[in-house]
């Protein structure tokens, strides 16, 4: 199974990947519209500085998700891919995945009505290749075998 | 705006980054991409501003820029025109404002004549036939050093003492920049493209990491002035020792790495002083004649046994022909001759932009010297100094030189984009920098398969020219200044060049 591999030693920290997954995970998929038009998507990655330091991380699509075991309605659950995604209408927004995480890439999205929507990685299922490797300019994440 | 301009410290600033707000997407890249504090966000208004008079041209924003926002443009004059004053009236408010001489980096960017634009090469037409280098074979192999004066042969074998020789698979290496001036990351790039390619390069006056030391088969070790990291194992590793007595940005000049860039691992190499400027003299304080110089060169040839190759290294002047035979005498196996475009990290603007003379001229009048002595076989010649691209070395060859080096070039490959800045140590493409966040710029995969397929790239152009030539081997071209005609040359210039005029 494939998974993003950080390569912190090339991270550039221009959150480049942070844009793309923004542009991947809109409704229009074009750059200028999803940040000017739509309500932005969250990004799934988050590049993180503590200088000289910097890197992006997401989820790690861990074999014993602990996500998925402190998750009460089964929203996050693996898909047929093998991968750790979030059903969102079975999402309550009770934040357990967020605690349950080890290493913290779960964000809120608050903005949904009625009950907030865990968000996180899903690997792009629309890709080959995840918006964010390709978007890095560096090669400081990389799509390979776990 | 955070800055506020004062006119007692103003001159006009050179760049202007403009900025498309309908293309903008506030993602900051290029907020942190800027190394020269010349962007940044103001959160309150949301937008991006621009300090122009920061501003180095380094490209940097507009590469990263994922919408296509930027454009960096260079501004014109505002004073009235003055054709006699021109660029000189700032740079005189310069040095009355900030009372310093300016130091400035890479080559000389001055108008000067650049004479491989003036040389055409040959072709075969149905006289001799020209040659398909994909389907015929075709030899770039090249050996750096003494060759011998003549063939004797005993019970039927040569019996001949060759001297130590660099192989070389194509007759380019990458010039002397030191760890130091350069990043850790370009200097792995480096090594790495050369032992792919099956060249060399050269460690600068810097010493040698020691993680560097897997590279040894392909590198070239240097002795300045500052004799910087010189010691046993690290004049072992090398394949060749070079002497640098000078380099083409700056002649007379020694070196100059300041502080800011002797970080632990440099100091460490270097074995100096954290933080503490690094200095090397302009003269080797031994080598006041060409009798010191050789008695440096046989200093070195006897602490490593006579087993590799010794290098001198001069900067292009006024005699460097007489100053070559010299050289030769002294008994060095290969003399670089560095061009007045030669690149530097640290240079006074004064000696880059009015020193030295072009690598055409020097290495033609030095081939042609050595010649008229009789001693051209007792020494390999590298031109360096503003070496462009295939055809640059092409006309090198013919014009008499063995191999040639490249710094700048090679720089280009990796991200440069010659903004001069080098010596500020704040390279916003990760390469002339110590700073730990920068560096990381500079990719080793990355950067060294660029370096790969850029030598590869120009030896294909190299034999494809060779091929039209009708030439199969890059011995047949060396100093062949037959294959070149001059075009826009005075006669005077093409009797130094010694070539032909087109035409004739
Ligand atoms: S969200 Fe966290 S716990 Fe769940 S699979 Fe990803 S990294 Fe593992
Ligand atoms: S795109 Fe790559 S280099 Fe830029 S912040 Fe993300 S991981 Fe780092
Ligand atoms: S990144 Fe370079 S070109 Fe862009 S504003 Fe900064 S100094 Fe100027
Ligand atoms: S990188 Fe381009 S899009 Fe991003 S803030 Fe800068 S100008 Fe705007
Ligand atoms: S090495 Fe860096 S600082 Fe020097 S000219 Fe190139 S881009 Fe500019």
């Amino acid at each position: 199974m494939k998974i993003v591999k950080i390569y912190e030693d090339s991270c550039v920290y221009c959150h480049l990947c942070e844009v793309a997954c923004i542009v991947e995970h809109s409704q229009s998929k074009d750059i200028i519209k999803a940040f000017k038009r739509e309500t932005k998507p969250i990004a799934r990655c988050s590049a993180e500085f503590n200088y000289p330091l910097s890197y992006s991380v997401m989820c790690r699509h861990c074999d014993d998700a602990p996500c998925i075991e402190a998750c009460q309605t089964g929203a996050m659950h693996r898909d047929e891919r093998g991968y750790v995604v979030v059903n969102e209408d079975k999402c309550v927004g009770c934040w357990m995945c967020i605690m349950a995480c080890p290493y913290g890439v779960i964000k809120k999205d608050e903005r949904r009505e009625v009950w907030g929507l865990s968000t996180k990685c899903d690997l792009c299922p629309d890709r080959e290749t995840p918006a964010c490797v390709e978007a890095c300019p560096n090669n400081a994440l990389m799509f390979e075998e776990v | 705006m955070k800055w506020m301009k004062n006119l007692k410290n103003y001159t006009p600033p050179a760049f202007k980054v403009i900025r498309d707000d309908d293309r903008c997407i506030r993602c900051k890249a290029c907020v942190e991409q800027c190394s020269f504090d010349a962007t940044f966000y103001d959160e309150e208004e949301n937008k991006i501003w621009n300090w122009d008079a920061n501003c180095v041209s380094c490209n940097r924003c507009a590469a990263i820029c994922p919408t296509e926002a930027i454009t960096v443009e260079t501004r014109g004059y505002s004073y009235r025109h003055n054709y006699s004053w021109g660029s000189h009236i700032d740079s005189l408010k310069k040095r009355a404002i900030f009372g310093g001489t300016p130091v400035v980096s890479m080559g000389n960017d001055k108008p000067y004549k650049i004479y491989w634009d003036h040389l055409l090469l040959n072709a075969s037409q149905v006289t001799n036939p020209s040659i398909d280098p994909l389907r015929e074979p075709m030899e770039l192999k090249t050996f750096l050093g003494k060759k011998p004066h003549s063939l004797h042969l005993k019970d039927g074998k040569p019996d001949i003492d060759i001297s130590p020789q660099l192989e070389l698979n194509v007759p380019i290496m990458f010039a002397a920049m030191s760890y130091g001036a350069l990043s850790y990351n370009v200097v792995e790039a480096l090594g790495r493209a050369a032992q792919h390619v099956g060249t060399f390069y050269n460690s600068g006056e810097g010493g040698l990491n020691k993680d560097h030391y897997k590279f040894q088969g392909n590198i070239i070790v240097q002795v300045a002035s500052g004799r910087f990291g010189v010691h046993k194992p690290y004049l072992d590793v090398g394949s060749a020792i070079e002497i640098k007595i000078g380099q083409g940005a700056k002649p007379g000049i020694g070196g100059h790495l300041p502080g800011e860039k002797v970080t632990e691992t440099i100091s460490e190499t270097r074995m100096m002083p954290q933080g503490s400027d690094a200095i090397s003299p302009a003269p080797h304080h031994d080598v006041y004649s060409i009798e010191d110089l050789r008695q440096l060169i046989y200093a070195l040839k006897e602490a490593t046994e006579y087993s590799k190759p010794i290098i001198v290294k001069i900067a292009a002047v006024h005699n460097v022909a007489a100053i070559a035979s010299g050289i030769t005498r002294a008994g060095a196996d290969i003399i670089c001759i560095d061009g007045f475009k030669g690149g530097t990290g640290a240079s006074p603007q004064v000696i880059r932009d009015n020193v030295g003379l072009p690598i055409e001229m020097a290495l033609a009048v030095v081939d042609t010297r050595l010649r008229d002595e009789g001693i051209r076989q007792d020494i390999s010649i590298i031109a360096s100094g503003g070496i462009r691209n295939s055809m640059d070395v092409v006309k090198a060859i013919a014009l008499g030189a063995d191999a040639v080096y490249i710094g700048t070039a090679a720089l280009l490959a990796i991200g440069c984009t010659m903004c001069q800045q080098c010596h500020t140590g704040k390279c916003a493409w990760g390469i002339t920098t110590q700073d730990p966040h920068l560096s990381k710029r500079v990719n080793p995969d990355i950067a060294s398969q660029r370096l790969i397929n850029l030598l590869d790239v120009w030896a294909l152009e190299i034999k494809e020219t060779m091929g039209a030539m009708g030439i199969n081997s890059i011995e047949s071209l060396r100093g062949n200044r037959l294959n070149l005609r001059g075009i826009d040359l005075t006669e005077k210039e093409m009797e130094i060049l010694g070539v032909l005029p087109a035409g004739e």
